[in-house]
């Protein structure tokens, strides 16, 4: 396991993307450690008096150029309404990088499926796979456009699909029913995904029909991060796993789903 | 150099602060985050003579500063404890001292007789408090028959320190302190976690998959302080006090009530570095106040 951090970050921009979302600009005081996709951080939110317990979010993007690091933040409760009303200038406590991360495939034919927030590691493990010589693809889903956040940034780096479910972009529906997915041999053997627990297991499903490679990123409710606690775990085929230390990212095959 | 050593029985702390079972894994998981070797001790999670996977997900629930919690004992099993964990964390130069949980007695006396043939573990503590299992746990604690003789048959086959480990869920916490004691306890620690729960109104169902669970955190603070402070005044063996100690403050509380050390719990999760920070915090406390020795704390609560 790489070395982890407790650190403060300063804010150097928050950028409101939808009426839900922004995404936080985080600068490090000197270098950044070497953070991979999919690895998330633990972070203290200060003046929210009922947020007890840290908040687990997925590494957005990594400038180590900067020393910057992006988060994606949906305002879902007190907590994360409160971090998204932070301003430049303020600093955040961060335990991070935390838990594993999507490996590199062993094609060059993937595709990276998000949901909602969920496409927050997406963008990093985009980049990555780019850097390594990987055209990546993207599937993205939303409810409606208005929460389809950052699709230049995507598309700098491979083509991007898009579902809604109202149809207001893209193919009306969940992800799963894009032209992309309907052909029974697709022309992608690698799947990432992450989102809604629901729409893995969908995409999961249909991986393991066509023996495709499948790494998921789950989202459970989390109090230490570090293995710790026990909170968090989910049923694997070796038992009961704890999602921040043996994931987030798990191959699908490993889950009992 | 004020001395911050302290005894509990034939335990000699490097300081009197250490961390809560469930809360600090086996220590090695807070290496990047603190010295380990800078704690009094740590009680490593709750050990059971087989495997136990725990409760379903979700096993946890956040309140108002605290949070729920329904792990229910996952734990690889004493076996599993002694071949795998200890050899990797027997080098700690801290007290590490083995928390025990069972459904019946015979299940608690064979973990710790196995764990008596390990003579390199110093202590362990015996859990009649874990408010999450179907079967023993808590049952053990809440009753003066029952814990008394849990303690006894444990007594009998481990010959090294035995904390046990008091369910603030009694009625009156001081009998049951007095039936451990007389049934062989080296020392009494408390409280374990308030059965709790909580319930998400807006879909009408219980937030853990077993309904209730255990309340932890600054929340319980003040009922753990009066509990111990009970009990320090009722017992002769040293009492270890936690609930809720989040700060160096919070920490010296409990010793004023007259806990002979403290254990870090909940806080782990937000801060990994708190336990390292409370033990500094104590130090200074001690140099602004002009004592030597941290014992001088111990029971010393002003009451004119």
């Amino acid at each position: 396991m790489p070395k982890k951090f407790i650190e403060d970050f300063v804010i150097l921009e928050n950028k409101r993307q939808t009426s839900e979302f922004v995404i936080l600009t985080l600068q490090h005081p000197t270098n950044l450690p070497k953070i991979y996709p999919g690895q998330f951080a633990e972070i203290k939110v200060e003046g929210s008096p009922n947020t007890f317990l840290r908040r687990p979010l997925s590494i957005h993007d990594v400038d180590y150029q900067n020393n910057t690091i992006k988060l994606l933040v949906q305002e879902v409760g007190e907590g994360t309404r409160r971090l998204a009303a932070m301003k430049p200038g303020e600093s955040l406590n961060l335990i991070y990088p935390l838990g594993t991360y999507y490996s590199l495939p062993s094609s060059n034919k993937v595709l990276l499926v998000g949901g909602g927030c969920g496409v927050a590691p997406l963008l990093f493990l985009g980049r990555f796979l780019h850097e390594n010589g990987i055209k990546p693809r993207f599937l993205i889903g939303a409810k409606s456009s208005a929460q389809l956040v950052e699709l230049d940034e995507y598309r700098k780096l491979g083509e991007v699909f898009i579902t809604t479910e109202d149809g207001s972009a893209g193919t009306k529906g969940f992800v799963i029913h894009h032209p992309i997915m309907k052909t029974y041999k697709p022309d992608f053997d690698w799947i990432y995904t992450c989102g809604p627990e629901a729409m893995m297991k969908v995409i999961a499903k249909y991986a393991l029909k066509r023996n495709l490679n499948c790494e998921v990123s789950l989202e459970n409710m989390m109090a230490c991060g570090i293995g710790a606690c026990l909170c968090c775990i989910t049923p694997t085929i070796e038992g009961n796993k704890c999602t921040c230390t043996d994931g987030p990212v798990f191959n699908s095959k490993y889950l009992k789903w | 150099m004020v001395d911050l050593s302290v005894n509990i029985g034939d335990l000699n702390l490097k300081n009197p602060v250490m961390t809560a079972s469930g809360t600090f894994g086996y220590g090695v998981e807070y290496q990047d985050f603190i010295d380990i070797n800078s704690l009094g001790g740590i009680i490593v999670k709750g050990t059971t003579g087989s495997p136990r996977e725990g409760n379903p997900y979700p096993r946890m629930a956040e309140t108002p500063q605290g949070m729920l919690n329904a792990v229910g004992l996952q734990n690889k099993g004493v076996d599993a404890f002694i071949n795998e964990i200890w050899p990797k964390i027997r080098t700690f130069d801290t007290n590490i001292i083995v928390n025990v949980s069972g459904s019946t007695i015979e299940e608690y006396v064979e973990t710790a007789e196995k764990l008596a043939l390990v003579p390199d573990i110093v202590g362990i503590e015996l859990n009649i408090s874990c408010p999450n299992v179907k079967e023993g746990g808590m049952a053990f604690g809440t009753s003066c028959s029952s814990a008394r003789q849990v303690t006894r048959a444990v007594r009998n086959v481990f010959p090294r320190h035995l904390m046990v480990k008091l369910s603030p869920n009694v009625t009156d916490i001081v009998e049951i302190a007095k039936e451990v004691e007389d049934a062989g306890a080296d020392s009494i620690s408390l409280v374990n976690t308030f059965l709790g729960m909580a319930i998400d109104a807006e879909t009408r169902r219980p937030l853990l998959s077993t309904i209730t669970g255990g309340l932890s955190g600054p929340c319980i603070k003040p009922i753990a302080l009066r509990m111990v402070w009970q009990v320090a005044d009722a017992v002769k063996v040293p009492v270890v006090g936690m609930g809720g100690i989040s700060s160096a403050s919070d920490a010296i509380e409990f010793l004023l009530a007259g806990a002979s050390a403290i254990q870090v719990g909940t806080a782990n999760f937000i801060n990994p570095s708190i336990s390292q920070e409370i033990v500094n915090g104590i130090a200074d406390y001690l140099v602004r106040h002009n004592f030597n020795s941290v014992t001088e704390l111990i029971g010393a609560l002003e009451l004119d």
